[in-house]
């Protein structure tokens, strides 16, 4: 193995007797992560530290496990024994890559060394002086300088017990929680800016989700469902294993928009598609479901709108975009490259079945008196059971 | 059920023949026409051959056609051209608003520098002659006009318009043919055309080619730079493989019993329509005025794009507003300038015949049509 890489993770090393549970399932995601690249990587961990051995460039792995949560940092190291000269020279090498990669005369630089092995023949203070001072020796004259404070190169030196490490990159990961962690949920992901966006801050705290799409063709078009496919493969370079379900709504919409007044028909659909959701999810394990709801965007959105559309729910709806503004999506989805899937134009079912007058301040009694005649128990199980599942 | 595919507007089936003279250029005669050596040589003769046909074809010279990579290049490559060789000679260029976006859009984008006019059409899609009269002065370099339009079908007065262009000096008259070809008599020379461009892939040829005819002595300039290719208009590897199937698609073009039966088909799929489906209207000219292939019809309350989904459930395939923007929500350009009604414009279906489409088939339409219309018109 050509490429050694130190892993940071930080909220995980905190959740006590469960850390290991948190660990293991972080070396698995990198473990799965990495095959994608078509490599067999050595993962591991000692004390509050994972570190990947693998074949694969530097490049790929830093792009690769960077779509990792849990990860907060990743840094390309060099192995060393313990033994104050090979340190030197390791670190030497690396500071002679560093040069070579940069314009700036002197390269301002600081040893920061981490010493968990309290055997280590030098102490902190003593290797940071023998270091800096034998790079200083061995290099151009000019070429480094010292600054503690204001520097641009930062060496870190971490003596383990069964080894030395030393790096100089530490390049930023997620954060958040390994996904996996925090159980699974479903997602009713639809073609739109918001859902892909939500579903990606559930699983940024651990959640594994199923994202859940309703089919309405003819209403719906195909190109509608390649979009979501689309979106959810971006979501899935997030998440290890995603089972994408496409329920077909069809004939439940057919009969919301026989038997329901016309001005309700989004809230009711909305519900009926909560109920579905729910259960596929349950069936799942899952144990709540992830919505890009934000208060007041649209008519089916008003707290009053969401009181009654959360009132068919047993688990919770989980809306981590509640308080965000569209800019704010927006931008969260350009950053996690959703957005331009979702602004593909392609008609979703909330854009057909819009009432000319929505209701935006609904009462319960009114839902429930237009749910009267609906029957849809039946056209329900039938739409479960004949969901297609995309693994992606 | 067999498909029915009646969205030839928008490209057609290639005919098996096509597909052998493709594959055989591809496998056979593989070699880069530039090639010296016999090999260039075989493949050369093979654009020669497709040259000298499409001239037939349009009855003009062989040195007067230009291969391109389709309509849209072709239709870039006669304004743009033009543009860059004859500004000296004045900075008025007009078109139509009812043109395909390989036109309109190159129109806009030259706004900017130049003195650009939009001719208004009358319900059934026809420009106004006098209109173009007034817009037309010394200062006019280019005349853009569609021979068939590929919403309506609307088919221009070409002679008529070239009557009044020819009276001006250093004036082209641009014709986008593309819906043209193998629909009606059109023959760019006798019709006092100058550029005209056509395209392969909706005369059942490949996808990926089309042409340029520019009357001899007409001073184009090219927009890509490149090897000589094309007279050093159209620079670039010839695309042997489109040009060959290009020319097999020319040789079974279809004959005037098989206009004539496009029509009678159009006859009864758009009569049969109106009579039985409530709430339905003919946009554009009346049957027989305007091309043999198009017919597009409005359906009130419905959408077309449900329309279209609901009828591809059953493998009938239409389409609404041109195809190349109906993935577009804005409105289409063609439909306003005809001044249809506002809550019809995304009501309307494109239906596009060939002449591989049969009765059965049109009895077919019809039946699934009013099926899914009471249907869709329960729910929505």
């Amino acid at each position: 193995m050509d490429n050694l890489f130190l892993i940071r993770y930080g909220e995980i090393g905190i959740k006590g007797n469960n850390r290991y549970k948190f660990e293991d399932k972080l070396i698995e995601n990198i473990e799965e992560s990495l095959k994608e690249l078509g490599a067999k990587p050595i993962v591991y961990k000692t004390f509050g530290r994972i570190f990947v051995e693998t074949d694969l460039a530097t490049e790929d792995v830093l792009k690769k496990l960077g779509d990792v949560f849990g990860i907060v940092g990743i840094c390309p190291a060099q192995k060393a024994a313990l033994d104050v000269e090979n340190i030197k020279e390791e670190a030497l090498k690396l500071v002679e890559e560093e040069l070579e990669a940069t314009a700036k005369e002197p390269l301002l630089f600081r040893i920061t060394t981490n010493r968990s092995n309290k055997s280590f023949t030098l102490d902190t203070m003593e290797l940071n002086r023998e270091l800096g001072a034998y790079l200083l020796e061995n290099t151009p004259d000019g070429a480094l300088g010292v600054d503690l404070e204001d520097f641009d190169l930062e060496l870190t030196a971490e003596i383990r017990d069964q080894q030395a490490y030393i790096y100089s990159q530490d390049k930023q990961g997620l954060g958040g929680l390994p996904v996996g962690t925090s159980d699974k949920a479903g997602l009713m992901l639809s073609g739109g800016i918001d859902s892909p966006v939500a579903g990606w801050l559930a699983m940024k705290r651990g959640v594994e989700i199923t994202p859940i799409y309703f089919h309405t063709p003819p209403f719906t078009s195909e190109r509608a469902k390649e979009k979501v496919i689309d979106l959810a493969e971006q979501l899935a370079r997030y998440q290890p294993e995603l089972k994408l379900h496409v329920v077909n709504f069809t004939a439940v919409q057919t009969a919301i928009n026989e038997h329901c007044h016309a001005d309700l028909i989004t809230l009711v659909m909305r519900r009926q598609m909560i109920k579905i959701a729910q259960r596929i999810t349950k069936n799942r394990g899952g144990k709540a479901l992830v919505s890009g709801e934000s208060i007041a965007q649209v008519a089916s959105q008003t707290l009053d709108s969401l009181q009654v559309t959360n009132q068919i729910a047993e688990l919770p709806i989980l809306r981590p975009l509640i308080a965000f503004d569209k800019e704010e999506i927006i931008n969260k989805a350009r950053e996690i490259g959703t957005y331009k899937l979702s602004t593909k134009p392609a008609q979703d079912c909330c854009t057909v079945f819009v009432p000319d007058t929505p209701e935006t301040h609904p009462e319960m009694e009114q839902i429930t008196a237009s749910e009267e005649n609906l029957e849809v128990e039946e056209l329900i199980t039938e739409a479960i059971e004949n969901a297609e599942i995309i693994e992606l | 059920m067999a498909e029915i595919y009646l969205d030839n507007a928008a490209t057609t089936k290639a005919f098996p023949e096509v597909a052998t003279a493709v594959q055989e250029a591809l496998t056979t005669n593989y070699a880069n026409p530039s090639s010296l050596h016999q090999k260039g040589l075989a493949a050369e003769k093979i654009v020669k051959k497709a040259r000298k046909k499409l001239a037939q074809q349009l009855k003009v010279k062989a040195d007067e056609i230009y291969f391109t990579s389709g309509g849209t290049e072709a239709n870039n490559l006669a304004i743009k051209g033009t543009v860059k060789s004859l500004s000296n000679y004045g900075n008025r260029i007009i078109t139509t608003k009812i043109e395909h976006p390989s036109v309109l859009n190159v129109y806009k984008s030259l706004e900017a520098d130049w003195d650009v006019k939009y001719l208004d059409v009358n319900q059934n899609g026809k420009i106004d002659l006098e209109q173009l009269q007034e817009y037309l002065n010394n200062d006019t370099i280019l005349v853009s006009i569609m021979a068939v339009n590929n919403e309506l079908g609307t088919i221009q007065p070409l002679n008529k318009i070239s009557k009044l262009t020819k009276e001006y000096q250093n004036l082209y008259l641009h014709v986008d043919g593309i819906q043209a070809l193998g629909k009606i008599d059109f023959f760019p020379e006798r019709l006092g055309i100058d550029i005209c461009s056509v395209s392969a892939h909706k005369i059942h040829g490949p996808k990926g080619v089309g042409a340029l005819y520019a009357a001899e002595d007409t001073r184009l300039k090219n927009i890509f730079c490149g090897s000589g290719q094309e007279e050093g208009l159209r620079p670039g590897t010839e695309n042997v493989p489109g040009i060959a199937g290009f020319a097999k698609a020319i040789d079974l073009l279809a004959s005037k019993e098989e206009i004539e039966q496009m029509y009678q088909l159009k006859e009864t799929l758009v009569n049969r329509i109106l009579t039985e489906i409530e709430g339905s209207t003919l946009n554009g000219p009346a049957i027989r005025d305007g091309a043999p292939h198009i017919a597009n019809i409005s359906f009130a309350g419905i959408r077309g794009e449900i329309l279209v989904h609901s009828l591809a459930e059953d493998d009938i395939y239409v389409s609404t507003g041109a195809a190349c923007s109906s993935r577009r929500k804005d409105s289409n350009h063609i439909l306003e300038a005809i001044g249809i009604a506002d809550d019809l414009i995304d009501k309307t279906i494109r239906f596009s015949l060939s002449t591989t489409n049969t009765e059965a088939e049109i009895e077919t339409v019809i039946t699934k049509l009013k099926e899914k219309i009471t249907m869709l018109r329960k729910i929505i």
